[in-house]
């Protein structure tokens, strides 16, 4: 009696053969749920490169460098919200990369531990709360006190030569300066919570033997644990541009929506996200594909933006082994 | 001369770390700012005509149907991008884990979860509602399931890191057991590896829902809002987020109340989320430890 045509045997080929179909199946539907991620990403892009094509191809650099965005005579020049989108997020990166840095550093190398959960999760409270949150208190609560500093800050900053002009204008509270501001308090969470975690893999024999050398804990930061994890702070970095440059809500009500280019900080200013917010259910025909064509535009950017901040924060993990 | 040197070097040491714990203070300076504010101007103005009473264009009404409008599609994009969430996190861990298919995905995984929003809400603008409207001949444009998609967009990432994540916490000798024992792979994966997992991927959903509750940008131009209530998902629909907008954007002080009332019940619904969610997680982490 040969092997295979024992019940048992055959049961259990049969079986096997049967759990291997299974097994295949299994692994083609996870495989297609994985595929629908990069379907998402790459429908996003081509959506909206078909929906803006007509401006996009019809107006060609125009769009790009003209600042004029006429719906009536449908002439799209986009500079203006470009313009708002990259000044605003400049000037969160300003603001929030040395405090993020600041907190980081408090929380790996000052606080006492009993100290560094509870403020860790209060900075991390910073990223869950909802940007159309900061947009209501940046109209409501931080405009009003930005009306009363603005006024200093033009008899003191706008003094200066050169910079004085970035200072120099109406002090309504309202404006580029302001969204910046708003923008920076977003994104600080983000940055501080990679610099932190990168800050904590550096190996303590490291810190240990500097320190017994004599070194001080900011030149243990600066010389030690900065070199150290430089490419995933800036892949950090990177994380909170691509944030800053995507932001909807919280810049909306601050910027105060005027479609001009200037070199004051302090008047009002339109973003690529905040003209497609306040236009695009009114918008038709020409109007509507030239603000998707923003959106195209936008998220090429931060496409590109998020990509550099993976790669350099992948580069600190393969150079642990990870 | 030395001496002169050190004392510099203690100097600039003190002013560093002075300055990190202002960085600290200010940080949480904003954070009780913008909590305080909203708790002020919200309880102020919580009533129970809130809950009784639907929103009203440019006069006082109430928020019924963005409460009602906010949970109808947080709960279907919760379905939709749970299951999709969970089998494309599993296939990364379980399949993908070393191949290069699961590199890119999981890297692409990661842009997605920092996507702007308002693209997202563009790209389900572009698949959903104008097809739809085509369709229908404009019967169905913007609807609630058209803003539950966006929805699903903005939480997938999350499911799909977390449950990729907390898979590859379950120990390498639990599935050795069982594929001893001659178990199939997807045996293994729902029967072993799912329940040895299933609270840090449940954590990943209520994440998700914290991540997806307080969006505005994507459901301008998928849901749109709409003043009457609305429990079918193919009518326009409003949620809390976006009535939150509309009654900010107006020029009548009175309406600047409803939207208070309307932040304050979003932040505490997605701040008790997401702690809940952290404890839980780092509860779970520290266990496998």
């Amino acid at each position: 009696m040969s092997l295979s045509s024992s019940p048992a045997v055959e049961t259990a080929s049969l079986r096997s053969e049967v759990d291997a179909h299974h097994d295949a199946w299994f692994r083609r539907t996870l495989k297609a749920c994985a595929l629908l991620v990069l379907a998402a990403l790459l429908g996003a892009a081509l959506s909206t490169l078909w929906g803006g094509r007509e401006v996009l191809f019809g107006h060609g650099l125009h769009f790009i460098t003209s600042t004029a965005w006429n719906p009536a005579a449908n002439d799209y020049g986009a500079l203006a919200p470009i313009f708002g989108t990259l000044v605003t997020s400049l000037i969160a990166l300003i603001l929030a990369v040395p405090t993020s840095f600041g907190i980081a550093l408090f929380l790996t190398e000052i606080a006492p531990a009993w100290l560094r959960g509870p403020v860790s999760a209060a900075i991390e409270l910073l990223a869950s709360i909802p940007s159309i949150i900061y947009g209501m208190w940046g109209l409501f609560v931080f405009v009003p006190f930005m009306a009363h500093i603005e006024p200093a800050l033009g008899n003191t900053l706008g003094r200066i030569p050169l910079i004085g002009k970035l200072f120099d204008g109406p002090p309504i509270g309202l404006g580029i300066l302001t969204a910046g501001i708003v923008l920076a308090v977003m994104i600080l969470p983000f940055m501080c919570a990679v610099m932190r975690e990168v800050f904590s893999t550096v190996p303590a024999r490291l810190k240990e033997s500097s320190h017994a050398l004599g070194a001080t804990t900011w030149e243990v930061m600066c010389d030690i644990v900065l070199p150290y994890t430089r490419s995933a702070v800036i892949g950090g970095i990177f994380l909170g541009l691509g944030r800053a440059l995507g932001e909807t809500m919280a810049v909306t009500f601050v910027l105060g929506n005027a479609y001009s280019v200037t070199t004051s900080l302090l008047m009002p200013g339109t973003s690529i996200s905040s003209s497609i917010a306040n236009e695009f259910n009114e918008a038709v025909g020409l109007h509507r594909s030239a603000l998707i064509a923003l959106g195209f535009q936008l998220f090429v950017v931060t496409f590109a933006v998020l990509l550099i901040a993976r790669l350099m924060l992948h580069r600190l993990a393969r150079l642990e082994g990870n | 001369m030395v001496v002169a040197i050190y004392t510099h070097r203690r100097i600039v040491n003190l002013l560093a770390l002075i300055l990190s714990g202002c960085a600290t203070l200010l940080g949480l300076l904003f954070l009780a700012w913008i909590l305080w504010t909203t708790l002020q101007h919200g309880l102020a103005a919580l009533d129970i005509k809130l809950f009784t009473k639907v929103t009203v264009q440019g006069a006082e009404g109430g928020l019924a149907n963005a409460i009602v409008g906010s949970l109808v599609m947080d709960t279907i994009a919760l379905v939709i991008a749970t299951p999709i969430g969970i089998a494309a996190g599993t296939f990364l861990a379980e399949y993908a884990h070393r191949s290069k298919l699961g590199a890119i995905i999981r890297f692409l995984n990661d842009i997605l979860l920092s996507a702007p929003s308002i693209v997202l809400g563009l790209f389900v603008y572009a698949i959903v509602v104008l097809p739809m409207s085509n369709l229908t001949h404009g019967v169905v444009s913007f609807s609630g399931i058209a803003g539950a998609i966006a929805l699903a967009l903005i939480g997938l990432p999350v499911i799909v890191r977390t449950t990729d994540e907390m898979l590859q916490l379950v120990p390498a000798s639990l599935r050795e057991a069982a594929l001893s024992l001659g178990i199939p792979q997807w045996k293994l994966t729902t029967q072993v590896l799912m329940r040895a997992a299933v609270s840090g991927i449940a954590t990943g959903v209520l994440l998700a829902l914290a991540r997806l509750a307080g969006e505005t940008a994507p459901l301008l131009f998928t849901a749109f809002g709409n003043n009457f209530m609305a429990t079918n998902p193919l009518d326009k629909m409003e949620s809390l987020p976006v009535a939150i907008y509309q009654y900010t954007n107006d020029p009548n002080p009175a309406l600047h109340a409803m939207a208070w009332a309307g932040a304050l019940l979003i932040t505490l619904f997605v701040l008790a989320l997401s702690l809940f969610a952290r404890w839980y997680l780092h509860r779970h982490r520290s266990a496998h430890d």
